[in-house]
C-alpha cells in the first residue's frame, strides 16, 4: 500500500447523532473488539456503560491530596508556631488549633483540587502531544466509533458500515504538528 | 413552547432553531473576526482608566499611604473596601459554574464560562488591593506567604488577615483549574476551526490535544463534578474568612456572628447583579440572544431578589441585635450609621440593595432588558456603598470620642478604584475576543437533540 509508511490507527465510522452512536457502540463492544473509543462533541450519556468503562478511579486520587493538603496546613501551623519559634499572641497557647482550621481547610481543597485536576491529565495522558484529531468535525458536529488496530479490518469494516455508520474509512496515526 | 412559561422538562435552553454546527459557529464568531470599533472604544477607555490607576499607585508608592483618605481611627479605606467588593463580585461565578451544576440546573451551561471568568478576573483585580494597600508591595511576600527567610520569622496563623491569604488564593487557583477544565473541549472546537497556522498551533496547545475521546470524557465529567464539589464549601468558605477579617476584632458593628452568612449572601447578590450587567451587554454586543435567553436571565434575576432579601434581612436583624444585645457601644454604632456623619451612604445601600430588587417581583420588570440593566447597576452600587459602610461607620467612631475623626477618600482613592474597574473590564474584554464565552460542549449537552434514547 501507499500508506505503508504511515502508522495506521484503525477503521473510524461516523454516526448522525447521540442515539445512533450509543445503539451502535453496545453492537461494536459485543462483537468483542480489543481497541474501541467513541469520539462526541460532548459526553454522551449512557456511553460509559454501552462501553464498558469502570467508574474512574479520580476520587481516590482527590481522597489523597485531601488528605495530604490537610496534614501539611496542620504541621505547617503547628511547626511553626508552637516549635520552631513560639510567640506568644494574646496569651493563647502556642497550639491554638482552632484558629488553625480555616488554613488547614483552604489547604485541603487546594491540594485535592490540584490532584483532581492533574489526576486527570495523568489517567488521560493529557498533553496528548503525538495523537492529532483526525476529524476536525468531531469537535463540532460529528460522532464517531473508533476501532483500533490490531484488529480484522474488514470486519471492523464491515461492521461499521452494517451499523449504519457514514463516511467509513482508515485512520492513522499522526503527531499535532 | 414559550421558552419563559413552559413546565421544567419543557424548558427550552436554546432557542431559534439551532443545530449543533450552529453553536459552534456562533460562539466562535467574535473570535474570528476583526474587533468592531465597539469593542475597540471599551477597550481604549478600560485601558485609560487603568492607566490612570496605575500612574496613581506609582505616585502613592512614591510618596506614601499618607496621599490617600486614611487616617487615625480610619486605618482601613477605600482599598479595602474595595477588596471586599471585588472578591464579593466573584462568587457568583463559582456559584452558577459549581453549586447550579451539583443542583443539576442545567440553564447554567449559557452562562457559565463568561460568569467563571468574571470570577477569575474580579479576584485578580482583589488581588491588587491587598499588595497595594501594604504600601510597600514588595514586602508583601514577607508578610503574607510563610516561607524560610532571613528574618528566621513565621506569619501569625491566628490572624484572619492571614486566613484571607490562603481563602482567595486557594480559590484564584480553584476557579482558574476549573474554568480551564471547562474550556479544553470547547478550545479543541476552536483549533479545529482555525485557518491561520499560528492560531492553530497556540489553541492546539491550549487544548492540550483534546479529542473528543469518550475514555476521556469519563475521567474528565469526574474530574468536573468533583471541582464543584470541592469549589461549593471553597466558595462558601472565602467569604466568611474575608468576613473575619471584621468579625475577629472587637469592634462594635464588626464583631457580630451574622458576618459570614452575611457576607456570603451579599456577595452572590453582587456577582448576580455583574453576571447581569456583562451579559446584558455581551448577548447585545456578540448576538448570543438564542443562547443566554430571556429565560436566563429571569431566573438570575430572580436570585438577585432572593439574594436582596437575604442581606436586607441581615440588616434589620443587625438593628435587632444592636437593641437586643443591651450593648450601649453595639446601640451607638447602629444608630450613626443610619443617622450619623454617613447617613447618605447607609441608605444609598439600603435602598439600592434591599429595596429596588423588589421590583423583580413583578414578572413584567424581570424579563425586561432596560428594567434589569438599570437594577444591576444600581445593586454593583448599592454593594459597594455597603462595604464602604461596614468599613468606614465602625471605625470612624469607636470606643473614645477623642479620636474620632471622619474619613473622606481623596482623589487617590477614587482614582485608584476607578482604575481596578480598568483592570477587570481589560481582562473581560479580552476574554470575550480570544476565548469562546459559552460553554459549547455544555450547551450542546442540554440541546433538544441530545437525549438518546
Amino acid at each position: 500500500m501507499a500508506t505503508e509508511a504511515r502508522n495506521l490507527s484503525g477503521v473510524v465510522g461516523f454516526f448522525s447523532g447521540p442515539g445512533a452512536i450509543l445503539k451502535a457502540m453496545e453492537k461494536v463492544k459485543a462483537t468483542g473488539f480489543e481497541k474501541f473509543d467513541a469520539f462526541t462533541p460532548f459526553p454522551v450519556h449512557g456511553m460509559d456503560d454501552a462501553m464498558g468503562i469502570k467508574r474512574s478511579v479520580l476520587p481516590y486520587i482527590t481522597l489523597v491530596g485531601a488528605i495530604t493538603g490537610l496534614t501539611i496546613g496542620f504541621s505547617l501551623e503547628y511547626w511553626t508556631s508552637a516549635v520552631d519559634w513560639p510567640l506568644n499572641v494574646g496569651g493563647k497557647p502556642f497550639n491554638s488549633w482552632p484558629a488553625f482550621v480555616p488554613v488547614m481547610f483552604e489547604l485541603t481543597i487546594l491540594l485535592a483540587g490540584l490532584s483532581t485536576v492533574f489526576g486527570m491529565f495523568a489517567l488521560n495522558r493529557l498533553p496528548n502531544l503525538k495523537d492529532a484529531a483526525f476529524d476536525p468535525g468531531i469537535t463540532r458536529d460529528r460522532f464517531a466509533i473508533w476501532i483500533g488496530v490490531p484488529c480484522d479490518l474488514q470486519q471492523a469494516e464491515s461492521l461499521l458500515n452494517s451499523l449504519g455508520a457514514t463516511d467509513v474509512r482508515k485512520v492513522y496515526q499522526e503527531g499535532w504538528f | 413552547m414559550g421558552s419563559t412559561t413552559a413546565s421544567y422538562q419543557q424548558d427550552v435552553l436554546v432557542t431559534g432553531g439551532k443545530n449543533y454546527a450552529d453553536v459552534n459557529n456562533d460562539v466562535a464568531k467574535p473570535l474570528e473576526s476583526f474587533p468592531t470599533t465597539k469593542w475597540w472604544v471599551c477597550f481604549g477607555t478600560a485601558l485609560a482608566a487603568f492607566g490612570m490607576g496605575a500612574t496613581l499607585a506609582a505616585l502613592m508608592f512614591m510618596r506614601g499611604l499618607g496621599v490617600l483618605g486614611i487616617n487615625q481611627p480610619n486605618g482601613w479605606g477605600s482599598f479595602i473596601v474595595t477588596f471586599v467588593f471585588w472578591v464579593g463580585i466573584g462568587h457568583a461565578g463559582t456559584l452558577i459554574s459549581a453549586i447550579l451544576f451539583l443542583f443539576r440546573q442545567k440553564w447554567r451551561t449559557a452562562i457559565n464560562r463568561s460568569a467563571e471568568a468574571m470570577t477569575i478576573f474580579a479576584v485578580m483585580t482583589a488581588l491588587l488591593f491587598p499588595l497595594i494597600h501594604t504600601g510597600r508591595p514588595w514586602y508583601a511576600a514577607f508578610w503574607l506567604i510563610p516561607y524560610p527567610n532571613q528574618r528566621q520569622l513565621w506569619v501569625n496563623f491566628r490572624s484572619p488577615l492571614l486566613w484571607d491569604v490562603f481563602a482567595v488564593g486557594t480559590y484564584f487557583t480553584i476557579s482558574l483549574l476549573f474554568w480551564y477544565i471547562g474550556l479544553i473541549p470547547d478550545i479543541a472546537s476552536i483549533r479545529d476551526r482555525a485557518k491561520n497556522r499560528i492560531r492553530k498551533v497556540i489553541y492546539t496547545i491550549l487544548s492540550m490535544g483534546w479529542r473528543g475521546s469518550n475514555r476521556h470524557w469519563s475521567h474528565y465529567e469526574v474530574a468536573y463534578l468533583l471541582l464543584a464539589g470541592l469549589s461549593t464549601p471553597l466558595v462558601l468558605s472565602v467569604h466568611s474568612v474575608v468576613s473575619f477579617d471584621f468579625a475577629v476584632s472587637n469592634l462594635p458593628g464588626w464583631h457580630t456572628t451574622i458576618f459570614p452568612p452575611y457576607f456570603v449572601a451579599g456577595a452572590i447578590f453582587s456577582g448576580f447583579a455583574m453576571v447581569v450587567t456583562l451579559l446584558v451587554i455581551m448577548r447585545e454586543v456578540f448576538n448570543m440572544k438564542n443562547y443566554v435567553t430571556i429565560a436566563h436571565l429571569e431566573r438570575m434575576n430572580k436570585i438577585i431578589m432572593a439574594t436582596g432579601m437575604m442581606v436586607g434581612y441581615a440588616y434589620a436583624c443587625e438593628f435587632f441585635i444592636a437593641w437586643y444585645s443591651g450593648s450601649a457601644f453595639e446601640r451607638f454604632v447602629f444608630i450613626q450609621r443610619a443617622f450619623g456623619p454617613y447617613w447618605w451612604a447607609y441608605w444609598t445601600m439600603a435602598i439600592c440593595n434591599a429595596f429596588i430588587p423588589q421590583i423583580f417581583w413583578w414578572k413584567k420588570m424581570r424579563t425586561n432588558i432596560a428594567v434589569m440593566f438599570v437594577v444591576s447597576l444600581f445593586v454593583n452600587i448599592g454593594m459597594w456603598f455597603e462595604r464602604f459602610v461596614i468599613t468606614i461607620t465602625s471605625l470612624n467612631q469607636d470606643f473614645l470620642p477623642s479620636s474620632w475623626a471622619l474619613y473622606v477618600p481623596s482623589w487617590f482613592d477614587w482614582g485608584i478604584v476607578t482604575g481596578s474597574f480598568g483592570f477587570f473590564f481589560i481582562w473581560f474584554l479580552l476574554f470575550v475576543r480570544v476565548l469562546p464565552a459559552i460553554a459549547m460542549s455544555e450547551v450542546k449537552g442540554v440541546m433538544e437533540t441530545s437525549h438518546g434514547h
